[in-house]
């Protein structure tokens, strides 16, 4: 048998495989996500090829990936599973593991390989925090200011000086990042954040510092109310998801300027919720195993300013689907956008988290 | 008619008012500018002048108005182009007529002559105060309309808006509405929702309501009491009672489960406006009916049913909003599939901020307000019907 026979019979097994099985799948797949911009970009980029792969499928969307940790925990205790697939993020899918509401994956044999054969646990390599989650983007937090109403920022401290840059600020109602930010703008070292920030005596210093600007924020809880600030002019910085702040200026043509410094990076990605029946978890995995190899996650880009999870995608990222500008300058993953990043420490604030959420809370309410 | 004889009013009566008048004015105008206290001063000053040039030529009334028309539209155009001359125009033709109103007592003469400064003082205070609430209560949702017409994917009136530029006005946010998969989904969820929920509420509701009117129920007010609950239970206690009480029975996500759990909202609504029709209906009716052989059904269907229609049609309406307008309820036994109109509209508003959520409320908008018109209507008929005077 020379290679090119050999070739054909791989794909025609790979085409036929999903056909095989198609009987003992369900034909129903409830997806979880974020609604809105993001939500059209797996759309587009993975459920439309799906379906077009699959006649007969039906996908239902809903839009409660902000309360996902919540919701499986009252499905499970209800023992009634209505979702198939959920997308979260990355500390919200370490949660969910470690309680036992998502199935463990084996990710080498569930998940597609690279085109040249590298195996999908090396070809996302440190992105997979944990063996619940399948990383699907990169997105950073980022700021976004006006351009028409200050100067242009060149550092994240620019939040903290309102006699260069007056004027309202918005900032995400929680103490991540923003605890992150204070502390280096207080003349913290990147390096020793976390280290500073384990102390009672750092949580006060990063809270004194944003103290010096408590009154000028605006606090938001959903990714889209800062461009809504700004477009309104109601801020003149804010911080958001860097997707948002891409459509904001490139779509709608909003004077916005993008702000990339010490961007805080994060992931987001598919979960599978545990106790589902079986042919339910079928679909699942066909899908997700679709929906995540290097094409795919490559053409979701095309959609969204979001940097793709697998290392083989991010050669293979073009053009914006409608207004046809090259999106690899627009990733927050971009060498030009990523140089000076904070890469947010997952594993201290699950450790962290509650205590620092109770100060924040409590500073917020003084 | 006057009721009353009068006479102008001394010019330092009309400025004085008008000052008071202007002072109110120019606070909105000088707030909007950046100094409060900067506009009421303008607006006393400015208004008290022309109160007290009015007071002195009333003779010449109508002349006189038309120039304050001109001069107010000229100042508001110089002063910010034509959404300003609009304002321009309804400040002139206001306080023209306010002036000469003040200045020639007309606003005495239909009061009855006994009443003493004070009181006729306390009389239009009484109508300022409610226009006022009247003006509190609307505005939210006269700002959301013009909104839905905006060209931008913001929630912000745009520089083209306030020209009252064509080009920052577009039906694209409506176009959105009625092309959208997800909307229209959402549409037709909630429009087989809320009728089959309607129809379960009537239908309960409606027997509910007479059975407890009998005199000789035992236990009335207790019955009644719970199958009202669903009303006075915050919302919130219920929604969390019926997921997990649902899910138990595998209700929940299902298309009946939702309809159940909104017609068990609704149910209430038609209780109580069924039970208050009761009250006028007269019982010796139903006794004569059956004298004349009629049996229990064909006298409810012959007899009562006509008599307590509207009753009935305006509970149904209340239960048909009721489920229309629910997110509460549904967001815990619906699942992803029933997703209803308010649901997409509440995940839209945390989502994605766009203006369609705003094309849909003012259509909601619209729909409501031909629902409450049809209630009213039928409410003033059946009291026509049962010779009260519509009040």
């Amino acid at each position: 048998m020379n290679f090119k026979k050999l070739a054909a019979l791989a794909a025609t097994t790979a085409l036929c495989a999903p056909a095989a099985f198609a009987a003992d799948m369900a034909n129903e797949l409830t997806l979880v996500s974020w609604g809105g911009a993001y939500q059209a970009s797996q759309q587009k980029a993975y459920v439309e090829p799906y379906l077009a792969m699959n006649p007969g499928v039906k996908i239902i969307w809903d839009e409660s990936s902000a309360e996902a940790v919540a919701k499986l925990r009252a499905m499970n205790e209800a023992g009634n599973v209505t979702w198939d697939l959920v997308d979260a993020v990355a500390s919200d899918s370490m949660r969910l593991c470690d309680e036992g509401l998502a199935d463990e994956l084996d990710h080498d044999n569930d998940l597609a390989a690279a085109p040249d054969g590298t195996s999908a646990s090396d070809d996302f390599g440190d992105l997979l925090v944990s063996d619940c989650f399948v990383p699907q983007i990169v997105y950073s937090t980022t700021f976004g200011y006006r351009t028409d109403l200050i100067d242009k920022p060149d550092s994240v401290c620019a939040i903290f000086d309102l006699e260069k840059y007056p004027g309202k600020r918005s900032l995400q109602k929680r103490p991540i990042d923003n605890m992150e930010w204070a502390l280096y703008c207080d003349g913290v070292a990147k390096d020793d954040i976390y280290e500073v920030l384990g102390t009672p005596e750092g949580v006060d210093r990063g809270l004194a510092k944003l103290d010096t600007i408590k009154d000028s924020v605006v606090w938001w809880t959903a990714g889209a109310e800062t461009p809504q600030l700004l477009a309104d002019g109601e801020v003149v910085m804010g911080s958001t998801f860097n997707g948002r702040l891409f459509s904001a200026i490139a779509e709608q043509g909003q004077p916005i300027g993008m702000l990339w410094d010490m961007q805080s990076f994060d992931l987001d990605g598919w979960i599978v919720p545990a106790g589902l029946p079986a042919d339910r978890k079928a679909r699942v995995m066909d899908f997700l195993k679709f929906a995540t190899d290097t094409q795919r996650l490559a053409d979701q880009a095309k959609y969204i300013s979001y940097g793709p999870a697998r290392a083989s995608s991010a050669p293979l990222v073009g053009k914006h689907a409608e207004l046809g500008i090259d999106m690899a300058p627009h990733m927050p993953t971009d060498p030009a956008n990523a140089g000076n990043v904070h890469v947010y420490d997952y594993e201290w604030w699950a450790d962290n988290r509650d205590d620092l959420d109770a100060k924040f809370q409590a500073w917020l309410a003084k | 008619m006057a009721l009353t004889p009068v006479e102008n009013q001394t010019p330092a009566f009309t400025a004085g008012v008008s000052a008071v008048a202007g002072g109110f004015a120019g606070l909105f105008v000088g707030t909007a500018q950046g100094s409060g206290l900067m506009g009421i001063l303008i607006g006393a000053a400015l208004m008290a002048v022309i109160g007290f040039i009015c007071a002195g030529i009333t003779d010449k009334e109508k002349p006189v108005r038309w120039a304050l028309l001109a001069a107010f539209t000229v100042a508001g155009f110089a002063l910010g182009g034509l959404p300003t001359a609009v304002l321009g125009i309804l400040f002139g033709l206001f306080f023209g007529w306010f002036a000469f109103w003040l200045a020639t007592s007309r606003y005495r003469a239909h009061l009855a002559p006994y009443l003493t400064p004070g009181q006729v003082l306390w009389h239009y205070t009484f109508r300022v105060i409610c226009g006022a609430i009247f003006v509190f209560l609307i505005t939210p949702i006269l700002v959301v309309m013009p909104l839905s017409f905006n060209a931008q994917d913001f929630f912000t009136f745009t520089p083209e808006m306030l020209r009252f530029d064509p080009e920052g006005y577009s039906l694209k946010h409506y176009r959105d509405f009625f092309g959208s998969d997800q909307w229209q989904s959402s549409l037709r969820n909630s429009l087989t929702i809320a009728p089959a929920a309607t129809l379960l509420s009537v239908g309960f509701g409606t027997l509910a309501a007479i059975g407890l009117s009998q005199p000789h129920v035992p236990f009335r007010r207790a019955i009644m009491a719970i199958l009202i609950s669903p009303m006075i239970v915050p919302l919130i206690i219920s929604a969390a009672g019926m997921y997990f009480f649902y899910s138990r029975i595998g209700l929940q996500g299902t298309y009946f489960g939702v309809v159940l759990a909104h017609a068990a909202l609704g149910i209430p609504f038609v209780i109580i406006t069924v039970t208050a029709t009761l009250v006028g209906f007269d019982r010796s009716l139903t006794r004569a009916a059956a004298n004349m052989g009629a049996n229990p059904v064909t006298t409810f269907f012959k007899v009562q049913m006509p008599l307590i229609l509207p009753g009935v049609i305006s509970g149904g309406l209340f239960a048909f909003i009721t489920s229309f307008d629910e997110v509460v309820v549904v967001l815990f036994v619906g699942s992803a599939g029933q997703k209803t109109l308010p649901w997409q509209m509440f995940t839209g508003l945390r989502e994605q901020i766009s203006p369609t959520i705003l094309a849909v409320a003012t259509i909601l908008v619209v729909i409501s307000i031909a629902l409450l018109t049809t209630v009213e209507m039928l409410r003033r008929r059946s009291e026509r019907l049962r010779g009260m005077s519509p009040s």
